[in-house]
């Protein structure tokens, strides 16, 4: 069909796209802007401090079918080659052996594992991708190859989603081909890795962590896939076995997507100072219990030299012609002048860094141009020289209209369960302003493969051909994630505990100072007691304090920094938080302006608190009751509990004015409404002291918070069959019986003011007793470290 | 010459250690002056696990772990090895170091395997300091170990022996710098300065037998374990496949009270026994190793 079908196909997608113009554009960008946000698309997930949102173009790029089959003909070869290239290198090494290739080319590589030569693994390459440019002559070429944890493939997924809802009325004629079908392959060839063939592995997918540049990736793709996102910690080998560390015990582990770098996986016998892989590791793939893939060591791949070689590579390793070349790539292990002394239009790169940026000695000082001819001639062998073509442009929108930008590809392909390699009907498309190779600069865009025929819907939720087996609750909640939900549950709670105390103290400084004087000497016992302030400071200081502790981003229990401290324990779990909740959790920060008045002071919290409910209502009606839930309510009514404590002493021990606290705990324990019509007098000691303490059937009540502990930690998956309750059990007891006994209004009479005080220490000190039960009969995992040499 | 090795690991931990997961390179290897005529392994408290696989390098290597909680770990190497002395070698007769080093840039299929100990290693990162270090002693045309055995005696004589200076992680940059260290320290230095010349060196882990003061007895476990290098001769006829054993710590080439273990590219190759894990809290670490000569013939009643 060739320029005739990318006239059926694109133009049609033009002829929608035109009469939006300018203005329609600029409001789809700004949609998708939106949508990347609430989504949570970031190249670096560490939330709130230097994260760069994915910039998405609204223009896709197209292709028509024709020419893309092309490319996928080439692609597919080259994973094929380099496939055969893996198994060689860690098998025979006919190709060193016969002098096809220096040895240098895989024994100078850092990430060729010499503890598994040898070994056999059901395939070294599974997944696969290439960067390609467009020379101004229309041809493909590589720039790069990735063989060890091909990123992109998830971003460019996302990308899918997000721009089929912005362009949805575009998407919706049926003429682009769809990515799902791909992901459907890689999920079936990664159960059909298992090893013995087990009918129902568990597969998880390995990450460095939410410090990794692609985190957001790793916890796309898992939930994506249906994999347990899993960290180094929570795998275990045990007479090797791995085993998935979960709150309902040990759970052998068949498939390892592995998104952690080759050395990094094993600190017993590959790289000894990573604290991300899992000890024991190798030898469990030497032994043949589980699959890791890619396979470990496959990162040799990725030498750039090996461009260099590829029609040679290909006619020995496949007998074939090579059908997608490299951009023109010299090797400076076979020809250190070409690397000491390039050719002008060349860069230099490092053999053994994909990811490092591509170095133009044009641009160079000479100063900086002499050091790096230093450092080259150090050790020629671990830089290539490469000769970028002009490369050929892609429109982008940018303010100023359609400008024209050079664009590279990055293809993805995986080998199906038969063993035949399938690219992925589309790419992340990245636009540079200069030769930059990160992800997070210039911009993105979609790639649409357009079809020559209509093209059927296919989604990876619902493949409905398969069986499927009813399934309930969840106990493969890995140790670390529960703390994560912990923790997660508790700033959510503390963050709306101290926004309800702040808020109280700024309406009464909003107040007539006279009146307000006892309630504001009350608000700052209490903060002190919570330690937001350092003690034995001055009353007229609270102003400042509360302000401060509002709205400074710096102070160690401000409201900032409670909140990214929530955000960070819930970007750690961000596989388990749905979208809906996530965009809550990032919405808390809107403006980040600091108020300039009282009024807008008290309004800016009162959207937060309402935020806050939003969140915790999602905690309630839209999650499962599983163990993740009852962490995260764990965490927040422990929270609650303690805070509760913190105010009643407080306002019992610590206030003079009595009445004054008493008034103030309860308009934050949102309790006025429930006292005036349950009592219809002024604040009093006991009934106070009985509604926030006694009261079960009080939300923010002590006793309510005890009771929903005790409820949780019966329901969660016991270790063993035991007879004695746990401690966290007989802390839950004591609880209960302190608070159910408490007599309200004996305590509240004069003279017993030394028995309420006792009375509140003790269930304080219980109350922390309990908490630190849980986190050491769930939350700890000692990390594994290297023993002393 | 019969030795009877003695290697003990005793590992003391304050807490109980939950998991461990160990590597061990303990096992002699079999070379053509080295017979191994018994070697075991003792574990206590008992292992699972336990494999035993030749590594890249060809050396002997062992993976066990424990899974019982333990406070002590002990892992006891018996080894009987019978241990020739090498032909002497002329060095003056091996090829000029340059040619050596050109060789080993080129693709040569019959080099494969020792082209690997021309490039940097985990220990031994390629520092320029190595290329400003023995100068002098690269005399061109210079056979290969003439230069090697001058670069050999230098560090000698230049660097001061002291166990208390170095631990095993001291890095290879420190111990150049302030000319001192331990066998290792003298190891890896030799190691990086044959490289930094386009050479190929490796590093070999073993034992030494020592002799008492003069009037003492002998000491049983006073011995210790030991590192010394190996260099490529370019020339397969001499020594291990043309590798020449070269010992710094003692301005000597090995002989016959040299016991070889294991080599690679670097101690990390080759660490004796390393392991990773759970639980323990503060550990003391303590190594007894004994290399006692048996009389000849002695063996046979075993």
């Amino acid at each position: 069909m060739g320029p005739q079908g990318l006239r059926s196909g694109w133009s049609r997608i033009l002829e929608h796209l035109t009469p939006l113009g300018g203005e329609g554009l600029d409001h789809r960008q700004e949609q998708i802007r939106h949508l990347v946000r609430d989504n949570g698309v970031a190249y670096t997930a560490n939330i709130s401090s230097g994260e760069r949102p994915w910039r998405l173009d609204p223009l896709p790029m197209a292709i028509p079918a024709e020419d893309w089959r092309t490319v996928c003909q080439g692609v597919a070869q080259r994973a094929r080659l380099l496939e055969a290239y893996l198994e060689d290198v860690y098998g025979p090494q006919v190709l060193v052996r016969e002098g096809v290739l220096h040895p240098n080319l895989i024994l100078g590589h850092p990430q060729f594992l010499r503890p598994v030569h040898g070994v056999a693994v059901p395939g070294r390459l599974q997944v696969y991708a290439a960067d390609l440019v467009r020379t101004p002559e229309g041809a493909w070429q590589v720039t790069t190859e990735h063989t060890q944890t091909p990123a992109g493939a998830g971003f460019a997924l996302e990308n899918r989603i997000v721009l089929s809802r912005a362009l949805a009325d575009v998407y919706r004629m049926g003429m682009v081909e769809r990515l799902a079908g791909f992901f459907m392959t890689l999920r079936a060839s990664l159960r059909a890795l298992a090893p013995a063939h087990r009918d129902n592995p568990r597969m998880v997918l390995l990450t460095p962590g939410p410090a990794a540049e692609t985190y957001f990736e790793h916890a796309f793709l898992a939930r994506y896939l249906g994999l347990t996102l899993v960290e180094g910690a929570d795998l275990t080998v045990r007479n090797d076995q791995v085993f998935l560390k979960t709150l309902g015990g040990l759970h052998q582990v068949d498939v390892i997507l592995r998104r952690l770098g080759d050395d990094w996986c094993d600190p017993l016998e590959l790289r000894g100072d990573s604290l991300l892989g899992v000890a024991g590791l190798v030898s469990a793939v030497r032994a043949g219990q589980v699959t890791i893939t890619n396979a470990l060591g496959s990162g040799v791949g990725e030498h750039l030299g090996l461009l260099a070689h590829g029609p040679v590579l290909c006619r020995r390793l496949l007998d074939e012609h090579l059908l997608l070349d490299a951009v023109p790539t010299h090797w400076g292990g076979a020809d250190a002048r070409a690397v000491v002394d390039p050719g002008p239009n060349d860069v230099l790169r490092p053999a053994h860094g994909v990811r490092a940026a591509p170095i133009s000695r044009q641009g160079l000082s000479k100063a900086d141009a002499t050091a790096l001819t230093q450092r080259i001639l150090r050790a020629p062998q671990r830089w290539v020289a490469q000769t970028m073509p002009p490369a050929a442009t892609v429109p982008v929108w940018t303010p100023e209209g359609l400008v024209p930008r050079p664009a590279t590809l990055r293809v993805f392909a995986c080998r199906d369960a038969q063993g035949r390699w399938q690219v992925m009907p589309g790419a992340l498309v990245r636009v540079t302003d200069d030769q930059e190779q990160s992800f997070d600069r210039g911009g993105i865009k979609d790639l649409w493969v357009i079809a020559d025929h209509p093209v059927e819907p296919v989604s990876l939720l619902n493949p409905a051909s398969a069986p499927v087996r009813l399934l309930r609750g969840g106990v493969d909640l890995p140790s670390r994630v529960a703390d994560n939900l912990f923790w997660t549950g508790r700033y959510a709670e503390r963050l709306e505990d101290n926004a309800r105390l702040l808020r109280a103290g700024l309406t009464r400084l909003a107040d007539d100072p006279r009146s307000a004087g006892p309630a504001l000497g009350a608000i700052a016992a209490m903060a002190d007691r919570l330690g937001l302030r350092p003690k034995t400071r001055a009353l007229d200081l609270l102003p400042a304090d509360i302000k401060a502790l509002a709205f400074d981003p710096k102070g160690d229990n401000s409201l900032p920094a409670i909140r990214h401290r929530l955000q960070r324990s819930a970007a750690a779990v961000r596989d388990r938080v749905s979208n809906d909740t996530w965009r809550i959790i990032t919405r808390l920060d809107q403006d980040g302006e600091v108020p300039t008045d009282l009024a807008q002071a008290i309004t800016d919290l009162d959207h937060l608190l309402m935020g806050l409910s939003a969140l915790a209502g999602m905690g309630t009606e839209n999650t499962t009751r599983g163990p993740a839930w009852r962490f995260l309510e764990l965490g927040r009514r422990m929270e609650r509990a303690q805070f509760a404590l913190d105010l009643l002493r407080a306002v019992f021990i610590d206030t003079k004015d009595a009445a004054a606290g008493q008034e103030v705990a309860l308009e934050i324990f949102d309790s006025s409404i429930t006292y005036r019509t349950r009592y219809l007098t002024a604040i009093q000691a006991a009934p106070v002291l009985d509604l926030l303490l006694v009261d079960g059937t009080n939300p923010r009540s002590v006793a309510f918070q005890v009771a929903r502990l005790g409820d949780h930690l019966t329901a969660l998956p016991a270790e063993e069959d035991r007879a004695l309750p746990t401690a966290c059990e007989r802390h839950i007891m004591r609880l209960r019986t302190a608070i159910d006994l408490t007599d309200a209004v004996e305590l509240c009479s004069p003279g017993r003011a030394a028995d309420l005080v006792a009375h509140l220490e003790s269930i304080a000190q219980d109350l922390t007793a309990c908490s630190d039960a849980i986190t050491a009969h769930y939350l700890s995992h000692a990390t594994a470290r290297r023993s002393p040499a | 010459m019969r030795y009877q090795v003695t290697h003990i690991t005793t590992y003391r931990y304050h807490e109980h250690v939950a998991v461990s997961n160990n590597l061990v390179h303990l096992a002699p290897r079999t070379l053509p002056h080295q017979q191994i005529l018994d070697h075991h392994l003792e574990i206590s408290p008992s292992a699972v696990a336990l494999h035993r696989h030749t590594d890249w390098f060809g050396n002997l290597a062992g993976s066990f772990a424990i899974e019982q909680p333990h406070k002590t770990l002990v892992v006891t190497a018996r080894s009987l090895v019978e241990r020739q002395a090498p032909l002497p070698v002329e060095s003056f007769l091996t090829p000029s170091w340059e040619r050596v080093a050109g060789a080993l840039g080129r693709v040569d299929p019959s080099l494969r395997e020792v082209v690997e100990f021309v490039d940097e290693s985990p220990l031994v990162p390629a520092l320029p300091q190595f290329l400003k270090y023995a100068v002098d002693d690269f005399t061109p045309g210079a056979p290969v170990l003439t230069v090697a055995l001058a670069v050999m005696s230098r560090i000698h004589k230049e660097f001061r022996y002291d166990s208390e200076a170095t631990s095993v992680h001291t890095p290879v940059a420190e111990a150049l710098a302030l000319r001192h260290g331990v066998c290792q320290d003298f190891s890896l230095v030799l190691i990086g300065v044959l490289r930094s010349r386009g050479l190929a060196a490796r590093y070999v882990s073993g034992y030494l037998e020592t002799s008492p003061p003069p009037g003492r007895p002998r000491l049983v476990g006073a011995d210790a374990t030991h590192a010394w290098v190996q260099v490529h001769t370019g020339d397969a006829t001499i020594g291990e496949d043309g590798w020449i054993d070269l010992d710094p710590t003692n301005d000597c080439i090995p002989g016959e009270r040299h016991i070889t273990v294991a080599y690679g590219r670097d101690f990390a190759d080759v660490s004796p026994l390393k392991g990773m894990i759970l639980g323990g809290g503060q550990a003391k670490v303590d190594v007894s190793v004994d290399v006692e000569r048996l009389p000849d013939g002695d063996w046979d009643q075993k």
